[in-house]
Parts: structure tokens; sequence; C-alpha cells
């Protein structure tokens, strides 16, 4: 019985390596499933490699007024999720235009560069209609895959 | 073949219901008995809730720049769109979406935060049995 459950967790480490190993090939691990369904209840459930701890933590901070919407969380709930973001933050800091650690991944120096060819009409077009839908061209970011292959321009 | 199992069976759901009152899935109908029972306590001219008075609620602004149409769409059997996110978001319309109006905390959860966001407070029993009275009377 010992023995299968030391299997078990030896198989999800290598499970989790390889996840991890993933995110170079642009694809990342969004972490667990509290995240994945509360976060990811209005917006797609953004990779936390994508934000350094102090913006997570501001974040999570101030959910009840979270870009002009209401999204608090119970304290438990949102404490959990959390340590979940900052164990898998981004570990170069970064800080906001105005001061402060940088709070939209949009304004993150490595977004924009990764963004630097997409044309103006496209953001503001029907099917996009903002920088914060990545799944409008990422057909897959619901699942933290971001790779070329499942990348297509809407028209 | 003794009756004996047969009855065994037909005793294990309320003996599951008994153990773990909490985990039992609920109606929408629940949640119109709870927020009628509290509208009642809050007002004593209280006459029922208005599923027109709910449509009504729900497709217009109130002061700020969403209505709960915003997200949830016009015609709550069809999916919606969040209004910033572009997210797509289930129908609201327990007709169209079993999972709507069926566990009390996201029924909480989200009532205080489109509450929020709409209406820039919290929204009262009155209100949310309307909507819930208008959402109930839509067909897939």
């Amino acid at each position: 019985m010992k023995r299968n459950t030391l299997t078990l967790g030896l198989g999800l480490l290598a499970w989790l390596a390889l996840g991890a190993a993933w995110a170079d090939g642009g694809r990342f691990d969004l972490g667990g499933p509290v995240y994945r369904d509360e976060c990811g209840a209005c917006h797609v459930a953004y990779p936390p490699q994508l934000l350094p701890a102090a913006s997570w933590r501001e974040l999570m901070r101030t959910l009840d007024r979270h870009f002009g919407a209401d999204a608090g969380l119970e304290p438990q709930q949102a404490a959990a999720i959390l340590d979940g973001l900052v164990a898998q933050a981004r570990r170069r800091p970064e800080a906001a235009p105005r001061g402060g650690p940088v709070l939209r991944i949009t304004q993150t120096a490595w977004f924009r560069h990764e963004h630097d060819e997409v044309p103006a009409r496209l953001w503001k077009g029907p099917a996009v209609k903002g920088a914060a839908h990545c799944a409008a061209c990422h057909r897959r970011a619901e699942a933290g895959d971001y790779g070329e292959r499942t990348l297509r321009l809407p028209r | 073949m003794s009756a004996k199992p047969t009855i065994a069976y037909l005793l294990l759901p309320l003996a599951l219901g008994l153990i773990v009152p909490t985990a039992r899935a609920e109606a929408p109908s629940d949640f119109l008995a709870r927020f009628d029972q509290v509208a009642r306590a809050a007002d004593a001219g209280f006459r029922g809730f208005s599923a027109q008075r709910g449509e009504r609620f729900f497709k217009s602004r109130h002061g700020a720049d969403w209505s709960c149409a915003s997200c949830h769409s016009d015609n709550p059997v069809a999916p919606g769109r969040h209004a910033v996110t572009g997210k797509a978001i289930g129908p609201l319309a327990p007709a169209a979406n079993a999972e709507r109006f069926s566990s009390a905390r996201q029924v909480e959860k989200w009532f205080k935060r489109n509450c929020n966001d709409v209406l820039e407070r919290a929204c009262t029993a009155q209100e949310k049995g309307d909507v819930l009275a208008y959402l109930l009377t839509l067909r897939k």
C-alpha cells in the first residue's frame, strides 16, 4: 500500500516537472482547480508565471475592486489561490508605469514585446474587443496553451 | 425476490440526505422560497414576486455602466459574454443551464458581486426574487 502511494507521488512529481517544462513551448501550468474555476469564471485563468509575486499579492488584496468589478472571494479561498499564484509567479519584478507593481499582464514589457506585431485594428475588432480576451486568438488559452500551433488571428 | 432490499434502496437517498444535508443540490424553487421569506420579513406590504418587474430590472441599467443583460445577454436562455473580457458565460436561465440556482454558495457569491457592479449596492430579496421569477418563465 505504502509503495503504491510512493509510486503515485513520484509519478505526480514527474508530471509536475513536465508541466513546468511545457511552459517553454508556450504552454503554461495554470495551477489548481480553485484558481481556474474562480478566476476563470470571468476571464481566461491567466498563467501565474506572467506576473511577479508582488503583483499577484496586490491583485488578490483588492479583488472587491478588480478593474471596475467586484470579484470578491471568501478570505480562505483567496488565500489558497494566492499561495498557488505566488508559488508559480515570475521571479523578475516589474513596476507599473505609474509606480507600484504592474497589475495588468498587458502592461508588462514581455507582453508588449510578444504582441508588437499585432495590428491595432485587431485588438479593437468585435472578435477580440480587448487584450483581456486571450482566447480570441489563442484558441487553447483555457488550457494554458499559448503555442503557435493553436494560434489563429480572427479576420 | 424479497421486498427488503428494494425498501433499503428506497431509503438510501433519504439516509444520505440526513447525513449530509448541506451537500444536497438545491433547486431554483428553494431560492425563491428563501427570497420570499426574507422579502416578507423586510416589508409587511410585500405582495409576491413579479416576473415582469424582474425582466425590467434585468434589462435596465441602474445608474452604473452595466445591466445584468450586459454580460448575461438580453435572452438569458442563450450564452452570454463578459462585457469587458469577452469570456463566454453559460446561459443564466435554469431551463437552459441546470447548474444555475443549484448552490447557495454560488448564488450568494454572484448576487453579491454582480449587484455591486450593476447597482453599486446589494440587491434586496424582492429584486433577487423578481429576477429569478423572470428567469423561471423562460423556456429553451
